[in-house]
């Protein structure tokens, strides 16, 4: 903060073209109508996928598989800004050779790679985690950036119980969410910083949006500590939501509210874009909610978007249970998310389903206080 | 921590909210009136008046007697203490003038600044002992919001460490104890213009106090939107020999506060500091002009940047009071204009031929 006299005034800090670069990178992934798709699933994570479409969890069927989501047709390009991958589908092919991470580039659409290593238990707690990663991370980041990522994405997870998250548990990941961002934008790497607060628990709305904002809090006084360029950085938070076994119901506005009130709290205006995960919600709820989000009346600076996996893939799942012959609509079915997510993204997206009719009548405080 | 003890119900976080908002209205800003004893000495001493507490009386009755202009460019006044308890000639109390033309009641409720042991000259903030029964006081003397000031310094060494955790914990502390009793507590982490050092280093270091700031501000659970900060604008020190623009200085501000201000918080209404008043002025307006997005209101708290002149014209000499309250009217004026980016007057050619970058990286 305060150099000590030895010590050279500008030691690594990113020079101007870097944060320039970087800048460039996020906005591009967070234009207006546009959010990330997140097929970043793990091996094992592809698995639990696959196995209830009765799919075998091979290399070859996760290649088929991600293959049909990144050859969608161009109404992807107006409505997914960025692609997350995994580690293995970074180096995989089309069948025509392609390789993933150019077809994506070719389209206009940002590469990103989900770079953690998943997480590990913190002793001493109450079955809290941090996450793992950092260990070569500078080299790796410098090699994903040769092989055609702009983008990188680490994820650490909270719980809410009784005890939880404690003080370690949020100043150890808002700390490791720090170190990797700092590493992957010495490499030209914009990092999305995803704090997952789970949904599990029967605690109720304002629970939730009180531990979002002292999470959020953290995280971003850590940022600050390790020099971070907020400009250069995503946002991957939860939404602010009540516990899944929680008895009181709410309506999508309240979770609208909610969440944009835990944001306005704890995030710099200078963060370029909030891409929401969608946690256990349906496709549907998310797509809602990610609407009424961004209906809400009060002042929101960043850009307020979606980084979702379940809630785009659900449906293309279901439709391709490993048949080629079904690849075609299976890619209609993820696009279909797609384009209703690039609406909700705008707050254009009217949702002729009935999930949204309970919360019409009732009455909606005009702010989380 | 993972459960919630409210500290405020609703219905006291609505008040705090609509104070902060009212203060901050478009179009107005804050007088800093709440120079102490010692500080009034200074001002008075200049223009050869006698620091008495007549004379503070009466200058300060010549501010508050302005006209009907200053409703709409003042939201609020702060006082110091012995000011909320004296009256105009005509018996009227002070206080009671100000709220009577809808201007929200401010009071200066720090004690001062005391060293911090083993730092480089570096100071910590005291008032917090008794704070709470002060604060309801005067709230039943008709004060909405107050004012705590901490300083830091830009050196080799400073600040410190310890200097920003000290002092960003004391004003959340403050905070805390006066969002209790309905009052909006304003928030000054003043870093001080003094120093050769150049415009990215104030903004670094604004950065890092202010992230800190708010840090302790969530640690103490303090309810942003009932809240207002007043920072110093990111300026070269004193004694830099580099020239910079009035567009680069809102540039570095407004950039310093994009980084660090959570939207919740209502407004920030800057110090003007070593500032001359029509330093002050420009400054605000360009950084209303500033093409960032800035999502709360960018306003003034200024002292001598409202009073310099009206304190030249008075002199202590009953009949230059009029005269000397057309100043402080005049400036009030001008920073209602700049604070809304409207401020047409005073531009120096300078700022037209330096290139300025679209954005302080």
């Amino acid at each position: 903060l305060s150099l000590p006299p030895s010590l050279p005034r500008r030691t690594q800090r990113l020079c101007y073209e870097q944060k320039k670069e970087l800048q460039e990178i996020a906005e591009r992934i967070t234009a207006p109508g546009k959010g990330i798709l997140a097929a970043d699933e793990s091996t094992g994570s592809m698995g639990k996928r696959l196995n209830p479409i009765g799919v075998e969890n091979t290399e070859e069927n996760r290649r088929l598989y991600r293959q049909l989501l990144f050859t969608a047709d161009e109404r992807m390009d107006a409505c997914i800004g960025g692609v997350i991958f995994f580690h293995e589908t970074l180096y995989q092919n089309a069948d025509d050779g392609t390789n993933f991470s150019q077809l994506i580039k070719d389209r206009g659409i940002v590469v990103g790679i989900k770079v953690d290593k998943g997480v590990v238990p913190l002793a001493g707690t109450d079955g809290e985690t941090t996450t793992q990663g950092l260990d070569g991370l500078a080299e790796r980041c410098a090699q994903y950036k040769k092989d055609g990522a702009d983008f990188a994405k680490w994820r650490s997870v909270l719980k809410i119980s009784d005890n939880t998250p404690s003080e370690l548990a949020i100043m150890e990941n808002a700390n490791v969410l720090a170190r990797y961002a700092s590493i992957c934008q010495q490499n030209g790497i914009v990092p999305i910083v995803e704090p997952e607060i789970l949904p599990d628990g029967d605690h109720d709305l304002k629970r939730c949006q009180y531990i979002t904002e002292k999470v959020l809090s953290a995280v971003y006084k850590a940022l600050s500590d390790h020099h971070v360029y907020l400009e250069g950085t995503l946002l991957k938070p939860n939404m602010v939501t009540p516990g899944h076994s929680c008895p009181q119901k709410y309506t999508n506005e309240e979770i609208a509210m909610a969440t944009v009130t835990a944001l306005r709290r704890t995030v710099p205006p200078a963060v370029t874009g909030v891409t929401f995960l969608s946690g256990g919600q349906s496709e549907e709820e998310a797509s809602i909610n990610l609407n009424a989000i961004n209906t809400c009346p009060l002042g929101k600076p960043w850009a307020l978007t979606f980084s979702y996996g379940r809630a785009l893939q659900a449906s293309a799942l279901n439709a391709w249970r490993g048949e080629r012959d079904n690849e075609k609509a299976a890619a209609e079915e993820f696009l279909k998310r797609a384009e209703v997510n690039g609406l909700a993204a705008q707050g254009k997206y009217e949702s002729t389903g009935d999930s949204g009719a309970a919360g019409q009548s009732l009455y909606v405080a005009n702010h989380a206080y | 921590m993972t459960h919630q003890f409210p500290a405020l119900s609703s219905g006291q976080k609505r008040e705090l909210q609509e104070i902060a908002l009212r203060i901050v209205t478009p179009g107005k800003g804050i007088l800093a009136a709440d120079e102490s004893v010692g500080s009034m000495g200074k001002r008075l001493n200049q223009i050869g008046v006698e620091n008495t507490e007549e004379n503070r009386r009466q200058y300060r009755q010549i501010l508050f007697s302005a006209d009907d202009r200053i409703n709409s460019c003042i939201g609020g006044v702060i006082f110091f203490h012995e000011t909320l308890y004296q009256h105009a000639d005509d018996g009227t109390p002070f206080v009671k003038m100000i709220k009577d033309r809808g201007i929200t009641v401010g009071i200066k409720v720090d004690k001062g600044v005391v060293p911090l042991a083993g730092t480089n000259g570096e100071s910590t903030t005291q008032g917090l002992d008794g704070l709470s029964e002060r604060c309801a006081q005067y709230k039943k003397d008709g004060a909405n919001f107050a004012k705590w000031r901490c300083v830091f310094k830009i050196s080799e060494a400073t600040p410190s460490k310890l200097s920003i955790e000290e002092n960003a914990n004391v004003l959340a502390r403050y905070s805390s104890i006066c969002q209790q009793h309905g009052i909006v507590p304003i928030v000054e982490p003043e870093i001080l213009p003094d120093g050769d050092h150049d415009l990215r280093r104030c903004q670094y270091v604004t950065e890092k106090v202010l992230a800190a700031l708010y840090k302790a501000m969530s640690d103490h659970h303090v309810y942003l939107e009932g809240t207002l900060l007043k920072p110093n604008m990111a300026t070269p020190g004193h004694s830099c020999p580099t020239k910079y623009s009035a567009e680069e200085v809102a540039m570095a501000t407004v950039t310093a506060l994009r980084r660090t201000v959570p939207p919740a918080v209502t407004g920030v209404t800057f110090l003007s500091g070593g500032q001359s008043e029509e330093e002050a002025s420009v400054h605000l307006n360009a950084i209303n002009n500033c093409s960032l997005v800035k999502p709360w209101t960018l306003t003034f708290s200024y002292g001598r940047a409202l009073q310099v002149s009206a304190l030249k014209t008075w002199r202590g000499h009953k009949e230059n009071e009029s005269a000397a309250t057309e100043q402080f009217i005049k400036r009030a004026e001008v920073n209602g204009l700049a604070c809304q980016g409207k401020y047409t007057g005073g531009g120096d050619s300078e700022s037209d031929q330096i290139y300025v970058a679209n954005h302080a990286y």
